[in-house]
């Protein structure tokens, strides 16, 4: 059942010139993840090896990374389907390098926190379900499971360090949908700006990359519809409604 | 004139970034200590962030367990007050599939009563009603309040809090061994793998909360703590299936549970031994059981799109040794090694699950205050937790 698979994997030690590869060889079975395996170079070969991970399910986002060039959550990663001799690894593009595979998700936060979206919405029930007694509203979690995928892969976030990004507009658009309390005038002004929606050159990177469906350039898109159609209500609306 | 020289707060180490440290870390630090807590890897990285996401009624553990049932729905109530918008709110159904399962139901509605967890009988046309993807051949149901939780995003949220009141959260450190003059520890040394340079910190006490690994950084300070790594197998499936979580009308046994967390459906679990909780493997005959166990709740189980499994390792406390330490609650254990092993200012918490963690905490943390002479009570239980991404920008 075993069969060794070569890793290459990205290395950087703070204080270090430059990164570089090391090699390491791990004996695969046949359901092995990327994360499974880097944490058994971890375990048997050199403990030194920093990486982010904690449900190994694709629930947290923390595991995301470049595994042959492509962003993935290293969880749901299975080794063998990738089907090359040997498999690179490498961190996420567009945050700050902290070691090895790490990065630093403070700025990705930054964007995201200023936004606001709360965790939880309101949930379309399972199809034909009724609500319990008792329960006053169905809830469940956002799709958005904050692993900085979409901003890796985004062009624009790669030339504009304050271009708000994918998943900062994706939930600012999901706040327009379901304000559930927030200041949603503030999250549009965040959002109507040279650095929001319209930085976008559609792309769609994003929506290919997402491993968890949110559809960010499609939010994206959305939100400068309802920007606009703001505008134009405004244009034509009666002047003492204008108000100025 | 006379000048008061204010001694610095006492210094706390806490060796292990699961969901206890965590809050530990918050308890600690609200109480006025100076606390830094060391992880070998990314916070949440262990045990913590791979369970199901089960915010306990307390019902699973009602008719064997009243002490842990009582603990699950107390924090169950306390933790949607101090984390509100943490939470799928939507209560969940203990179903019964057969004769045996409704006479443990009997037992389960009294056990319930007993134990202050609010309960309510549902027929099978009713929990169909709620939940159409049940098995049909239902006989019957009992709604509890369970809800589910993000098992890494919760106990993100007490991390953030620590921060913005002083605690230092140190991942990617690497305690190699600890600091001991004279059967006393003294602090901890290792090495910060960002830089690959090593540390040495000096603390008053050093809380040993590391879950299953509690056994490897206790024989550091050359003490044994009972701990066993007890993993089981979680499947994860797209799609929901359900609003409720499910639970088997049944004692506790494998994938007798399915827990809906946003997208996915989660199906529980399994239990084995392992000696190193870093080589836990997924058994695939574990797996096969998840599908075939689960889908005798939800039949939809067995065709769902696989999303992935995985195994978490409990740390269940073991009976061998003298537990001579102060033995606080069935479910978890604060051990005092000065008090078991003659070894002072070192502790260990553990046992306990997520639902818990926070009382976990407190009950530490008194250990830690009453042996360091502090006299300030705990502000876990009505402290309102900040966000858990403001864990990154704090």
């Amino acid at each position: 059942m075993g069969e060794t698979v070569t890793f290459r994997v990205h290395r950087y030690k703070q204080g270090d010139a430059a990164p570089h590869q090391d090699t390491f060889q791990v004996e695969t079975e046949p359901r092995t993840t990327v994360l499974d395996a880097l944490t058994a170079i971890r375990r048997t070969q050199d403990p030194s090896l920093t990486l982010r991970h904690s449900c190994f399910h694709a629930s947290c986002g923390t595991c995301a990374m470049k595994v042959n060039g492509r962003e993935v959550l290293a969880c749901v990663t299975n080794v063998r389907e990738l089907g090359t001799a040997e498999v690179v690894v490498e961190p996420l593009e567009n945050a700050p390098l902290v070691s090895d595979l790490v990065v630093e998700m403070a700025p990705f936060f930054a964007r995201y926190n200023a936004i606001d979206r709360p965790l939880v919405r309101e949930s379309e029930l399972v199809p034909g379900a009724q609500r319990a007694p008792g329960v006053e509203r169905a809830l469940r979690y956002e799709d958005c499971i904050e692993c900085g995928i979409c901003v890796s892969v985004c062009p624009i976030a790669g030339t504009d360090p304050d271009y708000l990004g994918p998943a900062a507009l994706a939930a600012a658009d999901r706040v327009r949908e379901e304000p559930r309390g927030r200041d949603l005038p503030f999250v549009l002004s965040l959002a109507d700006d040279p650095h929001g929606v319209w930085r976008c050159h559609a792309a769609f990177e994003c929506t290919e990359a997402c491993p968890s469906n949110v559809d960010p350039a499609g939010h994206i898109m959305q939100l400068r519809r309802a920007l606009i159609g703001g505008r134009l209500r405004r244009l034509f609306a009666p002047r003492a409604e204008v108000g100025r | 004139m006379t000048v008061v020289h204010r001694s610095p707060a006492p210094h706390v180490v806490i060796v292990g970034g699961g969901g206890t440290g965590g809050a530990l870390a918050l308890d600690l630090a609200l109480r006025g200590l100076r606390v830094t807590l060391v992880e070998r890897g990314e916070i949440t990285s262990g045990t913590t962030g791979r369970h199901h996401g089960l915010l306990h009624s307390g019902a699973r553990y009602a008719v064997n367990d009243p002490e842990s049932a009582a603990e699950c729905i107390q924090e169950n109530q306390l933790l949607r007050r101090v984390a509100p918008g943490s939470f799928e709110e939507n209560d969940g159904l203990f179903v019964g599939l057969d004769e045996e399962d409704m006479a443990y139901g009997e037992k389960l509605f009294a056990a319930c009563g007993e134990t202050g967890i609010p309960a309510r009988w549902l027929s099978a046309a009713e929990a169909l009603r709620l939940e159409p993807n049940l098995n049909p051949a239902l006989k019957g149901a009992i709604q509890v309040p369970d809800a589910t939780f993000d098992a890494m995003r919760l106990p993100l949220r007490w991390f953030a809090t620590a921060k913005a009141h002083g605690a230092l959260i140190q991942p990617f450190c690497e305690v190699t061994s600890l600091i001991v003059h004279d059967k006393c520890v003294t602090g901890v040394r290792g090495r910060d793998h960002r830089t690959e340079r090593d540390f040495e910190i000096s603390a008053d006490i050093v809380v040993n909360a590391s879950g299953p690994w509690a056994e490897k950084v206790a024989a550091m300070a050359g003490v044994d703590v009972p701990i066993q790594p007890s993993p089981g197998v979680l499947l994860a499936l797209r799609g929901r299936f359900c609003n409720m979580v499910i639970n088997r009308m049944h004692k506790s046994g494998d994938g007798d549970i399915v827990v809906p967390q946003r997208a996915l459906s989660i199906v529980g679990t399994s239990s084995w031994i392992v000696d190193d909780p870093d080589d836990l493997g997924v058994p695939e005959d574990h797996v096969q059981k998840m599908y075939e166990e689960g889908a005798k709740l939800i039949p939809a189980v067995r065709s769902a799109p696989f999303r992935q499994a995985w195994s978490a390792a409990r740390p269940l406390i073991g009976s061998r040794g003298a537990a001579t330490g102060r033995e606080l609650s069935r479910t978890f254990k604060c051990f005092d090694h000065m008090e078991r092993d003659g070894v002072e200012g070192f502790v260990t918490i553990s046992g306990g699950k997520g639902t818990t963690a926070r009382a976990m905490a407190e009950t530490t943390a008194d250990v830690v205050c009453r042996k360091l002479g502090v006299d300030a009570p705990c502000r876990t239980r009505d402290t309102v937790l900040l966000p858990h991404t403001a864990y990154y920008t704090a």
